[in-house]
């Protein structure tokens, strides 16, 4: 099966509903993006033929579902040009593999004194962890600042923070709440130099761009499936292979021993080692086909048609009297994000939702970003593969409406 | 436009968003409570001076979406001059109109955002200002919240 951009709407059986009487025009898609029939019909396909416990498993059935989740674990170490497939271990999602490397290695390579190197834009998935893991072990927070309401990271004050006593910088890859690209590679390298761990959040840009992270130089990157045609309860952390194998576990289990006594254990390599229970076979086969699709699209060619969509919205929003726009106007991610003086997003977000538009308004889990820009929270427009030009005008008109209603 | 989408954004509702009344701190207040809505981001300080049993003066001051600002400002209008009683009543009343739909004739006011109904997620933003005003009158510190239990 080779997707195609020619009838990509087609592919998400979704889209083809009308809300409050209008087609729906789904704009939330850094939230969550849709899923296209061939990832609902692979699940479906599995629970009813394949479907049963993996590893271990000497009947067919078992035999297939480990096939299906270790061919998952290949495809995404694949997706994003990993070395090996040991270096990809599947979790809940981007939240729950940055805890497991802030639970894990930063359990046992912290200690007082040490300093964690966040950036203000992070999304409180890739803080809070990092908050709790400071609390445990005693290490600082420090943060690389954002610059107005451009959303750049200051990277002029990089030098003077990259300093002896960080241990590991974990930054975001595409801001969910502004849309800037980060310069990871950049980034990776001046740490690396420095002899610092690198963490990147690719939830916003894994399903939207082409990832290579031997390229990127990062040592961890943390995805979801949900926000890349997958489905929900599965991600994955990419890390590499010597750092992973250095690493303890992070929850005991079945499926993670080499062998278990009643006092002791020892652990198995990586990934086992990190996927105590029974896994999410399931899902991470989804994701495995949400691979396929997307990069029968190409992964190029999604991220020019996100960023020509962004970058027209933008535009055509900058016309709004009174908005205040967000992140680069240059290139960025698939989205935007703004807001004006006198309507608040959620009042916003409800009107759009009476023209069938769905946007996210709010902090976006960026609070104390939003603090620093002195707002309560923006509207936000995202986009992915099956959005047009034509919607775009359809959320344009909107927000005239909105404004328009509320000056009264 | 929807009637519903009318009938959330009542005339009186946006009068109150665009010009706030009792909008600021109130520097002779002897009682204060703080409202936050964390998933949302809504927050509400109520300021009043307890006179005996009755609010002398109340005032607000928060962040938030038309309904939640449009609230708060409507309820200082009406909690002025109450007892803690009548307060806690009017509370009930405009508890049972939010979310129901439904509101007595005399209630004009209030009754304005008898639309809120037809939209759960926002019934939270309406009764977070009152939350807070109830805390204050019961001189209870802790911070009101309406995300954490159904209301």
């Amino acid at each position: 099966m080779a997707s195609s951009w020619k009838n990509v709407r087609g592919d998400f059986p979704i889209l083809d509903q009308k809300v409050n009487g209008q087609p729906l025009v789904y704009l939330d898609n850094a939230a969550t993006t849709q899923k296209p029939r061939v990832v609902i019909d692979a699940l479906t396909r599995f629970y009813e033929r394949d479907n049963a416990n993996v590893h271990r498993g000497l009947h067919t059935l078992s035999m297939r579902s480990t096939e299906a989740f270790e061919g998952a674990r290949a495809r995404v170490a694949r997706f994003l040009n990993a070395a090996s497939p040991a270096e990809i271990v599947f979790t809940r999602g981007t939240t729950e593999a940055i805890n497991l490397v802030a639970a894990s290695w930063g359990g046992a390579n912290l200690k007082a004194g040490d300093v964690i190197l966040l950036t203000e834009m992070e999304h409180h998935s890739n803080l809070v962890p990092w908050q709790l893991v400071a609390q445990r072990t005693g290490a600082k927070l420090r943060f690389v600042p954002v610059v107005g309401d451009e959303g750049r990271l200051d990277l002029a004050a990089l030098d003077s923070l990259l300093t002896s006593e960080v241990k590991l910088f974990a930054f975001t890859h595409i801001s969910n709440s502004l849309g800037t690209i980060n310069p990871v590679a950049g980034l990776c390298a001046r740490a690396r130099k420095a002899g610092i761990v690198t963490v990147v959040d690719a939830a916003q840009s894994v399903g939207h761009m082409p990832i290579d992270v031997q390229a990127l130089g990062c040592d961890f990157l943390a995805f979801s499936g949900h926000k890349m045609a997958a489905v929900t309860g599965i991600g994955a952390l990419y890390g590499r292979l010597a750092l992973l194998d250095a690493m303890p576990p992070w929850q005991g289990g079945g499926g993670m021993i080499a062998s278990a006594d009643f006092f002791t254990s020892r652990w198995k390599p990586s990934p086992e080692r990190f996927e105590a229970g029974t896994p999410n076979f399931a899902d991470a086969y989804a994701l495995g086909i949400a691979c396929d699709y997307l990069d029968g699209l190409g992964r190029a060619e999604i991220q020019r048609h996100d960023g020509q969509l962004a970058e027209k919205a933008y535009h055509a929003l900058a016309g709004l009297p009174g908005i205040r726009l967000l992140g680069p106007p240059g290139e960025r991610g698939g989205l935007v994000s703004f807001a004006f003086r006198d309507v608040h997003a959620h009042d916003i977000v409800t009107f759009a939702d009476e023209d069938g538009i769905a946007l996210r308004g709010g902090h976006h889990c960026n609070q104390p970003l939003m603090r620093k820009l002195g707002l309560t929270g923006t509207t936000r427009a995202s986009f992915y593969v099956y959005n047009t030009e034509a919607e775009i005008e359809l959320l344009v008109r909107s927000m005239q409406r909105v404004l328009k209603f509320f000056a009264g | 436009m929807s009637s519903d989408l009318t009938d959330l954004y009542q005339q009186v509702i946006l009068d109150h968003n665009r010009r706030p009344r009792n909008r600021g701190r109130l520097p002779t207040a002897n009682r204060a409570a703080h409202g936050d809505n964390p998933s949302c981001g809504d927050q509400c300080d109520v300021f009043l001076r307890l006179e005996g049993d009755r609010i002398a003066e109340i005032t607000f001051d928060g962040s938030g979406c038309a309904i939640s600002q449009a609230s708060a400002s409507l309820m200082t209008t009406q909690l002025k001059g109450k007892t803690v009683a009548e307060a806690e009543s009017l509370y009930d009343e405009f508890h049972d109109i939010v979310t129901t739909g439904r509101a007595p004739e005399e209630m004009s006011d209030l009754g304005a955002f008898a639309g809120v109904h037809a939209f759960p997620a926002r019934i939270k933003c309406a009764t977070l200002g009152w939350h807070a005003a109830l805390n204050a009158l019961k001189g209870d510190a802790a911070p009101a919240t309406t995300e954490s239990h159904v209301d």
